[in-house]
């Protein structure tokens, strides 16, 4: 288990919990679920960006905003 | 006379929406404001064979319970409501390539019970993979008609038009089972029996969603029925809204998009790296990236610059030719042909002269969008913008006010997340735009470059520029902790695939912001244009020039005889007789009133202020690089013969022109896109401000150190 801002380029992961609050409740309905894989495609410059590939598609979002969100590698 | 339908056009972000509203209305689309909101709503009208229908394209959502002002509106735009009519058929666009997170979508909009069909899209996109969509599956699962549209290609256009007459006529509503948990359901029916109990009735779907909304924005509306509020609360409660019940429920919702995808979408071989994955390994690297973005960037503004310049010296010179023949018509009515030729065709013209600029970027903006690009470059920038409260999509809107800040302010729309988008608008003014330059050019060219060379001058003139974003950064920080209230939503950016945008979206996407900005903008400037024309003009009379014809005659001048006239007629209008009343407010900086009349007068739109200082140190209308004024202004004296703009004053009146919010354009833009008097009076309130502290300032540390 790992928190998700500890995730590096070219991981691949597993949600594994979440904690509920209105931002993880977004991400979830972006489709970060409970037992989504996903991996880390790109950082962006200057650090806490991300981009990760789940469920056929890119999103980017910002590690501090996915801080209630716990993560195992696969 | 029967009522228009109203087909809403709803999807997720990136679903190809834009592209396919436009193939079915064409470029006649209304654009105009949701009622108390700043989200625009795009409608057309258009024939369907003999019927006359509405479509409306709904703003772009990831899902029913809003996490912004945008998807409030398009929830309640499809749910319907007092203000907005409920949707007669949703067509609801689903990106092949992106199936399964727009069936999450897709299941919560059958929950709204409203007839539907599904427009099915970017199925080109699957095919170099090899992949193939399993479409009669599809729509038996989905239990609604399904219409490929290639909406790039303009093909299936034909086709959806016919399923849509089709489907008004005979109207189907999706019965899906998504296997929702049991609890949900019994709750939805505990309120809906208290509701039946006092003759209420709310679709179930309209529950469903008001009982899992993590804030309560549904439950408003229950608020005048205490009864049902209390059962609709404790329902709430067992449900656990932010608790494992609201996440199971959007877990339900995706293990069937998941399984349905995989049903429905058939891979062949393994996956190859794609165009986009492939463009990406250079478009987002960190290093490669940057490159890559300086360099687009570079190239956009140049080409703003390069390619509005002419067009705009263009509009300026038929206004000026316009001007001249009027005038010339007009001589026998001097208050008249100065309304015509100062008033009216000079607050046109200073409305139009920025038209050229906003039309511009807005074709780079469709194409950097349209292509995919711009997200990428979001991404890129995120962190460098990110930290101070906006997000990376702010580059651009901050980017092109050093142009002009209208366009800068349209450009702001880029950003979804309403509370960025709003501090985004509120310093993008802030920026050295062009207009600044000619006051920059002259004060610098008569007080600074005399007396401290060439590379003082030009440290000067990039000072200047940079001013306003080392300003805007305090500004942003404080704004989004004390004074924007709206909530921040987490930035969230999907990064779609590499796309060649459509010549027709970007066109249509062109005419509506030229459009929208004439209607606005261009009728603020041009009334605000004629007040203040009127208070520099009156009061007036023959008796009053012939005194000053005397006045000049009586003693030695340096000036030309209309000139010396010209100076004291505005000198002694409503304006001039301002500028002087309020010359003590403006002594700690070293403004005299004839600077301070100029600063007035600049108001409505900056660049007036060097003709009017023109004519005020009485040589009359003159270009600011001419020998004539640099030689006026450097001999301006104050009454007791000191010198009236030292290097220190000098620099005061430039930051004062650098940070004041001297554009009424600009106001009535940032009016038009917040959607109230509320924003655009609380930027001209700080801009002033921030400038009249940083003027008196400058000059009072001058003072200090002894000039």
């Amino acid at each position: 288990m790992m928190s998700f801002d500890q995730l590096q380029r070219n991981m691949r992961a597993r949600v594994s919990t979440i904690e509920p609050n209105p931002a993880t409740l977004r991400l979830q309905e972006m489709g970060l679920t409970v037992g989504t894989e996903f991996s880390v495609a790109k950082v962006a410059p200057f650090g806490d960006t991300i981009e990760i590939r789940l469920r056929g598609y890119s999103l980017c979002l910002r590690k501090c905003e996915a801080a209630g969100i716990e993560v195992e590698l696969i | 006379m029967p009522k228009i339908p109203l087909i809403a056009v709803v999807g997720n972000p990136n679903a190809g929406k834009t592209c396919l509203f436009n193939s079915l209305t064409g470029a006649n689309q209304k654009v105009g404001n949701y009622p108390g909101v700043t989200v625009e709503r795009i409608s057309a009208n258009a024939k369907l064979g003999d019927i006359e229908v509405e479509f409306l394209d709904i703003p772009g959502l990831y899902s029913m319970h809003p996490k912004s002002a945008d998807e409030e509106v398009a929830t309640a735009a499809i749910l319907g409501s007092a203000e907005h009519p409920k949707p007669d058929l949703l067509v609801c666009v689903l990106n092949a390539a992106n199936l399964e997170r727009n069936l999450f979508l897709y299941s919560q909009l059958v929950d709204a019970g409203i007839p539907l069909l599904v427009a099915l899209t970017m199925t080109d996109l699957l095919k170099p993979n090899g992949d193939t969509v399993d479409v009669p599956r599809l729509a038996q699962e989905l239990d609604a008609q399904i219409v490929v549209v290639i909406g790039n290609q303009g093909r299936g256009i034909t086709a959806l038009r016919e399923a849509i007459l089709e489907n008004l006529g005979s109207p189907r509503v999706p019965h899906v089972d998504f296997g929702l948990p049991p609890f949900l359901e019994e709750n939805v029916t505990a309120v809906k029996e208290r509701l039946a109990r006092i003759g209420m009735d709310i679709p179930r779907a309209e529950l469903r969603i008001g009982l899992l909304e993590p804030e309560p924005i549904f439950r408003k509306k229950l608020e005048h029925v205490p009864e049902v509020l209390e059962s609709f609360d404790s329902a709430r409660n067992a449900i656990g809204v932010q608790g494992i019940a609201a996440t199971s429920v959007v877990s339900n919702r995706y293990d069937w998009a998941a399984k349905l995808t995989a049903q429905v979408i058939t891979h062949v071989g393994i996956p190859k790296r794609t165009v986009s994955e492939k463009m990406d390994r250079i478009l987002t690297h960190r290093i490669a990236g940057l490159v890559v973005f300086v360099g687009v960037m570079y190239l956009v503004f140049q080409s703003i610059y390069t390619f509005a310049s002419p067009v705009m010296d263009g509009v300026e010179s038929v206004f000026g030719w316009l001007g001249t023949a009027a005038s010339s018509r007009l001589e026998s009515i001097p208050w008249l042909q100065s309304l015509v030729v100062d008033g009216i065709l000079g607050g046109m013209s200073a409305a139009i002269v920025f038209l050229p600029q906003i039309l511009i970027l807005f074709v780079f903006i469709s194409i950097l969008e349209g292509s995919g690009y711009l997200a990428r470059a979001a991404f890129l920038m995120d962190r460098l913008l990110g930290w101070c409260g906006l997000n990376g999509r702010a580059f651009i809107p901050l980017l092109s006010s050093f142009a002009c800040a209208i366009p800068g302010i349209m450009a702001a729309r880029v950003m979804p997340d309403p509370k960025s988008r709003l501090a985004t608008i509120l310093v993008a003014p802030l920026m050295s735009c062009s207009a600044r330059l000619p006051v920059y050019v002259l004060l610098i060219g008569a007080i600074i470059e005399p007396k401290f060379g060439a590379a003082w001058a030009g440290f000067t003139l990039f000072a200047m520029h940079l001013l306003g974003l080392v300003v805007a950064i305090p500004v942003v920080y404080i704004l989004n902790r004390g004074v924007i209230k709206s909530k921040r939503i987490p930035f969230l950016l999907e990064l779609p695939p590499y796309q060649l945008p459509r010549l027709k979206d970007v066109w249509i996407a062109v005419v509506q912001r030229g459009r929208v900005f004439l209607q606005t903008a261009g009728t603020m400037i041009f009334f605000m244009s004629i007040l203040i024309w009127a208070a520099s003009y009156f009061p007036r009379s023959d008796e009053a020039k012939a005194r000053y014809r005397l006045e000049y005659f009586a003693a030695p001048r340096s000036g030309r005889e209309d000139a010396y006239i010209r100076e004291q007629e505005l000198r002694n209008s409503y304006l001039g007789q301002a500028g002087r009343a309020i010359e003590p407010v403006f002594l700690p900086a070293g403004f005299d009133w004839r600077i301070t009349t100029s600063i007035l007068a600049a108001f409505p739109a900056r660049e007036v202020v060097v003709p009017s200082m023109g004519i005020l140190f009485t040589i009359g209308d003159q270009e600011p690089e001419s020998g004539a004024m640099r030689k006026a202004i450097q001999g301006a004296k104050w009454p007791d013969g000191k010198p009236l703009l030292t290097e220190w004053t000098a620099v005061g009146l430039m930051v004062f022109f650098a940070l004041c919010a001297q554009c009424m354009a600009t106001l009535a833009t940032a009016k038009r896109e917040t959607n109230s008097w509320k924003w655009p009076l609380f930027m001209f309130g700080y801009m002033t401000t921030l400038a009249y502290l940083a003027a008196v300032g400058v000059h009072q540390l001058g003072r200090i150190l002894g000039y």
